[in-house]
């Protein structure tokens, strides 16, 4: 899809020529973030995903403007696994009740926090450890390199959700931040990759040269003009990565092993939504529903974003 | 080229052993192997201790480790708690995993490469921009929500499938649970061939193919094709390590025996023996399928060689 949306849109560098220039911008090539921005604005996956996912985070920092219903109370004389009423939008029966006789749709709301956090968390984890491992092994390269990428291979060798699942099961209590740690601890190493990809390419340019011949330090060299200049790539697959967080939160819970009760989270939800499948089919559809957006939105924010940084791909 | 293999199998070695000591540590030194022997009550310490001393369990975490490496080498993964021996579970679970995966990567060739092949031909037609939005819901729900839904409607609402495999697990009734466990893969395979064929329908070659008067079909499958293959089969080269580690879902939707299964168990019920020896196998096809991948490229690319 993003690459069919750009052919519908005029080659990149006749917009550029044709459009008026901006006065602040006169004169002055735009840099590649400005003109990523520049691009990003006129792309409607990135419009369409943006606002699915601001959406989201004000669901889950605010769960309070979307429902007055309280997720955790249970009404079972009542409201036992009684089916959606689709017409009354925004209500507490609208996606129905579960097992316990609880709002689905206030758990819905209120689990939003602990899906994204887990996934924002991780991901900020993620890519501050897997960029400094691969800045460092890129730019020192010699034995440095070597050490830490076999250390990154060996990590990628083990199998995602078979580490996590060992890592939680040392753990008799798994809140929150346990499941953070299970999945920071095997997910850097995609990063560190990318990243070292990266900066081997940036490290050849004439401005880490001119920096180096001018008498910078290393720290400067590599935090002014590496990070910057190698960091798009980086942000383009911790973006995608992050919807694939919110996956593994509610694979997790689904194997039984990742968050738990009374933690409200849609991989919660949607494990014990499992058990009713096969009479009360919503109650695992409905939060299913929220995770597919969640990382639908992500992946399509990481394609438009990579759409922007990276005019080859058009 | 015999001298590259023999380099890369050197550079497995660290690799190999790096990933099953991280495995060991953290199966050793996070949980703790005698907990589960005792079913859900606390051992008393005497028993635990015994059971330690029994097990080896008393001994340096390094020790223990190369003690399991030396055992290893000689074919013996050990016994599981139960008194199964380890081996005796691979036996059993591997050919039901592996011919799952292989249903797997048949479905990811076949469909995903077709289809790449067919929308980077046709891109921004109609068909192009549905396979692409249909990748992309395929990507975005877990594994999991797909296997039970397909299990629900195919096995249990419309009959057309047994919604559980039975232990012997036949070709036939992996069809279902191979399609799942390919699923979020067959749509990169899908997105991954269209960029690379779009990309290389411009290429020098094609053209001389084309201006040359060989017949459309030919210079598609000869020309384009072969050239556009190599991130694709990289690719699917990375995931047989991760779709037989991926398994461990679809294999406890569909009640399937294999190693997922043993997996899961052994995660379980912390036993030690089974998850490191499953995972040290694993580690084994996961590095030698990466190995085959790169001289693959040789074979698919002419212009590579290995000095």
């Amino acid at each position: 899809m993003p690459e069919t949306l750009k052919e519908t849109t005029p080659d990149p560098t006749v917009e550029a020529t044709a459009a008026p220039v901006p006065a602040a911008a006169a004169g002055k090539p735009r840099s590649l973030w400005s003109d990523a921005w520049h691009d990003l604005r006129r792309s409607p996956l990135f419009v369409v995903s943006a606002i699915l996912i601001v959406f989201l985070l004000v669901m889950a920092v605010f769960p309070g403007l979307f429902t007055g219903a309280d997720p955790r109370y249970a009404d079972l004389a009542h409201h036992y696994l009684q089916k959606p009423k689709w017409g009354n939008f925004f209500q507490e029966d609208w996606f129905g009740y579960d097992i316990q006789g609880r709002s689905i749709y206030a758990r819905v709301v209120y689990g939003a926090r602990a899906s994204i956090m887990v996934a924002v968390v991780v991901t900020v984890l993620v890519t501050v450890l897997g960029t400094v491992v691969g800045m460092l092994a890129g730019y020192f390269g010699g034995w440095i390199d070597t050490i830490l990428s076999r250390v990154t291979d060996i990590f990628f060798g083990v199998p995602f959700i078979l580490g996590a699942m060992v890592v939680l099961t040392s753990f008799a209590e798994r809140h929150i931040w346990v499941v953070i740690l299970a999945l920071a601890f095997l997910g850097w190493t995609q990063i560190a990759r990318v990243a070292r990809g990266s900066v081997l390419t940036i490290k050849q340019a004439d401005y880490v040269m001119a920096a180096k011949a001018l008498g910078a330090s290393t720290t400067r060299i590599l935090l002014r003009h590496i990070l910057p200049n190698a960091i798009a790539p980086v942000i383009v697959v911790a973006t995608i990565a992050l919807g694939g967080y919110i996956s593994a939160e509610a694979t997790l819970s689904f194997l039984g092993i990742g968050l738990a009760e009374p933690t409200v989270s849609w991989g919660v939800d949607i494990s014990s939504g499992q058990e009713q499948l096969r009479n009360a089919a919503f109650v695992l559809i409905i939060p299913s529903v929220m995770v597919s957006i969640t990382v639908l939105a992500f992946i399509m924010l990481g394609d438009a974003v990579r759409n922007a940084l990276d005019p080859k791909l058009r | 080229m015999g001298r590259y293999v023999i380099r890369r199998l050197l550079q497995m070695i660290p690799v190999f052993f790096g990933t099953t000591l991280l495995i060991f540590l953290m199966v050793n030194v996070m949980g703790d192997p005698v907990a589960g022997l005792c079913g859900d009550r606390q051992c008393d310490p005497a028993t635990a201790a015994r059971l330690r001393a029994e097990f080896g369990l008393d001994k340096p975490v390094w020790q223990q480790y190369l003690t399991y490496m030396g055992n290893v080498f000689t074919g013996n993964f050990g016994t599981a708690f139960n008194g199964q021996k380890v081996t005796e579970l691979m036996a059993t679970a591997f050919p039901i995993t592996i011919r799952l995966t292989v249903v797997a990567i048949v479905f990811e060739i076949v469909i995903g490469i077709s289809l790449g092949v067919v929308t980077g031909l046709q891109r921004g037609r109609p068909v192009d921009t549905g396979v692409l939005v249909l990748t992309l819901v395929v990507i975005s729900v877990p594994t999991f929500v797909t296997g039970l839904l397909l299990q629900l409607l195919l096995g249990v609402k419309w009959g057309v499938i047994s919604p559980s495999v039975s232990s012997e697990a036949p070709l036939d009734e992996l069809i279902l649970p191979g399609l799942v466990l390919a699923s979020v893969s067959l749509a990169y395979v899908t997105r991954l061939t269209r960029t690379s064929i779009a990309e290389n329908t411009r290429a020098d070659y094609v053209r001389t193919a084309v201006a040359k008067g060989l017949p459309r079909r030919r210079v598609v499958v000869r020309h384009l094709l072969r050239n556009s293959l190599i991130p694709v089969i990289t690719f699917i080269g990375t995931d047989v390590g991760a779709l037989m580690g991926g398994a461990i879902v679809t294999e406890r939707i569909f009640n399937i025996h294999g190693v997922g299964y043993q997996l899961y168990q052994g995660i379980l019920r912390q036993n030690t023996q089974t998850v490191v020896g499953f995972v040290t196998v694993l580690v084994l096809v996961f590095l030698a399928a990466n190995l085959i991948v790169d001289l693959l490229y040789a074979v698919l690319d002419p212009r590579i060689r290995y000095a």
